[in-house]
């Protein structure tokens, strides 16, 4: 399906005390099935509004948004979300935050012991298989985010929706969770949409970088389709000629055409 | 800005913390170490080890011994060349008499210092537990609902500083009787810490929390279950923390003023007795009592505390 999520002259705009205040203007973009998307731009241009408005959190004040040709007019458990905090309920083990999910979305149809044998199994998916009956106080940081990341997988949503989801790792943590989660995105062929301000995350892991221009009324200012064979190994690619263009394409769209608010 | 507050509800327990039990840590005094693993090592470095415990042991216990001694020495320095209050070698020979029996009944107005202590604490219990059945659920609606917040908010504020003395006469018009009277003031004293902690509680329920319970699109039992009562159960302990500390300080006044049986009241009758010993015996058993309802609850919410 060549338009699997699709964002159509969205405009969202926020009531704030000062009055109204423009988030995004005119935002038109498709999603492919199985498509891998990086929202990147500076803080506060909007991406993660974006990727909530997909997600159902907000409703858009312009402008529709499709998933399957049907209007997303609500959160819902086929646009799985992965939180920039990971957002585990802390008086549940990992796997009770997982099959709370689970339970939801398949406890129609399936046995207590198919729920449970699911859970289990998107937990050894991201490599949690030891920690499951762990408190998220009781594991790492990289740990909690994989509970999140097995969390949203366990639903089987259509799009996997990620806003910044390994923002507050250090980056050896990080570089290891982005390589499993390019083995899993390869696993189960998930729709994904990643909020991101890292450079090389966006390039490593995307089919497709969205460089979003700078707030107020931010819009989609480039998009870079990154054409690199799967799979992806982050060693060969730091040689490789393409990567680094790609990589120069997208510090050039925002530090030359759209440097930092802040420093403007 | 919803008109309930935290520095609101902080008044109510002045001098104690407001805040939810799982940041309250143990008074410093009473910090005991803990042990050092038992070494397999024979010899000297274990005995070190041990005199190295004993030393930190005694370092954290002996603060509060030679506070207590210096009180007692204090007392008994000031009451030893006679005067109307007892020393303190008399006080505790009275004490050894009072608990040696301490549940006869010699009538309704002369009972032991036991049933004394046990009828304020159903007095409290009762005054408390309807307080805790009204004003949580209460608090849950004023939390989740800003506009009912709005409403409460100027009476709450207005009635919450009343001293609970107060309400004693309105207790004794409708209910016409003493002890329902006792129990209406503890309730009316303890309703107020509940209402407003849950309803805080409730209204930081983090959004990211939430924000799941609408992606999982949860149904309100599990979100109730599973997401807003074990996000706000550590505010309601402290609620209650605070309610049952101010319900024992109001049960004994209550009591001098009701009369029948109970602390408040025993304390008053030793006075028209002029059986100071056994009044300075009633202070320190409220004090104590006092401290073992608070560690309890203390102790409760520390087995329910989870951390983000």
């Amino acid at each position: 399906m060549d338009k699997f999520v699709q964002v159509e002259k969205v405009g969202m705009t926020f009531d704030t005390k000062q009055g109204k205040f423009v988030a995004l203007a005119d935002i038109d973009l498709s999603i492919r099935q199985g498509e891998f998307v990086s929202l990147i731009g500076h803080s506060g241009c909007g991406k993660s509004t974006l990727l909530n408005l997909i997600a159902g959190l907000l409703l858009p004040t312009s402008g529709a948004l499709l998933c399957a040709n049907r209007e997303i007019a609500g959160p819902g458990p086929e646009r799985a979300v992965v939180f920039q905090n990971h957002s585990l309920l802390p008086w549940l083990t990992c796997f009770e935050n997982v099959y709370l999910a689970v339970e939801r979305v398949f406890a129609a149809n399936e046995p207590k012991a198919k729920l449970k044998e699911r859970t289990a199994k998107v937990l050894e998916l991201v490599g949690l298989a030891h920690a499951m009956h762990k408190y998220p106080n009781e594991i790492s940081g990289g740990m909690k985010q994989r509970v999140g990341i097995a969390r949203a997988l366990a639903m089987e949503p259509k799009v996997l929706l990620m806003d910044e989801p390994f923002g507050a790792l250090d980056a050896l943590t990080r570089a290891r969770l982005q390589d499993e989660l390019m083995r899993i995105v390869a696993a189960t062929q998930a729709t994904t949409v990643m909020v991101t301000h890292d450079v090389d995350e966006a390039v490593l892991l995307s089919d497709r970088i969205v460089m979003m221009t700078n707030g107020p009324a931010a819009t989609i200012g480039e998009i870079l389709t990154v054409d690199l064979p799967r799979p992806r190994d982050r060693l060969a690619l730091a040689h490789d000629a393409k990567y680094m263009d790609y990589r120069s394409a997208v510090i050039e769209f925002l530090y030359a055409k759209q440097s930092h608010p802040l420093a403007a | 800005m919803t008109a309930i507050t935290v520095e609101a509800f902080e008044k109510v327990g002045a001098g104690k913390t407001a805040q939810p039990a799982r940041t309250n840590p143990a008074p410093a005094g009473l910090r005991v170490p803990p042990p050092p693993p038992p070494s397999q090592l024979a010899g000297p470095s274990s005995t070190e080890q041990n005199a190295a415990a004993m030393r930190a042991f005694f370092a954290q216990a002996l603060p509060p011994v030679l506070g207590i001694l210096l009180l007692l020495l204090v007392w008994h320095l000031a009451t030893m060349k006679g005067g109307s209050l007892p020393t303190p070698a008399k006080t505790w020979e009275a004490a050894v008499k009072l608990f040696s029996d301490p549940f006869y009944r010699n009538g309704p107005n002369d009972q032991g210092i036991g049933w004394n202590i046990l009828s304020s604490l159903s007095r409290v219990g009762v005054g408390f537990g309807i307080a805790a059945l009204i004003g949580i659920p209460l608090g849950f609606l004023l939390g989740r609902f800003a506009t009912l917040s709005r409403m409460a908010g100027p009476i709450i504020s207005l009635l919450r500083p009343v001293s609970p003395l107060a309400w004693l006469p309105i207790g004794l018009l409708v209910f016409k009787k003493a002890d329902p009277a006792a129990t209406w003031t503890i309730f009316i004293c303890s309703i107020w810490p509940m209402i407003m902690n849950t309803a805080q509680g409730v209204m930081r329920v983090p959004q990211d929390y939430l924000n799941v319970a609408r992606v999982l699109n949860l149904s309100e039992w599990k979100i109730v279950t599973k997401i807003l009562f074990p996000s706000v159960l550590p505010y309601m302990l402290t609620g209650i923390r605070l309610s049952i500390g101010t319900a024992w300080l109001v049960i004994v006044a209550a009591e001098m003023l009701t009369g029948g049986v109970g602390i408040g009241f025993w304390v008053w009758d030793e006075w028209n007795n002029l059986k100071v010993e056994h009044i300075i015996i009633a202070i320190f058993v409220i004090g104590f009592t006092g401290l073992i309802l608070e560690q309890t609850l203390l102790a409760l919410a520390r087995r329910l505390h989870t951390e983000a």
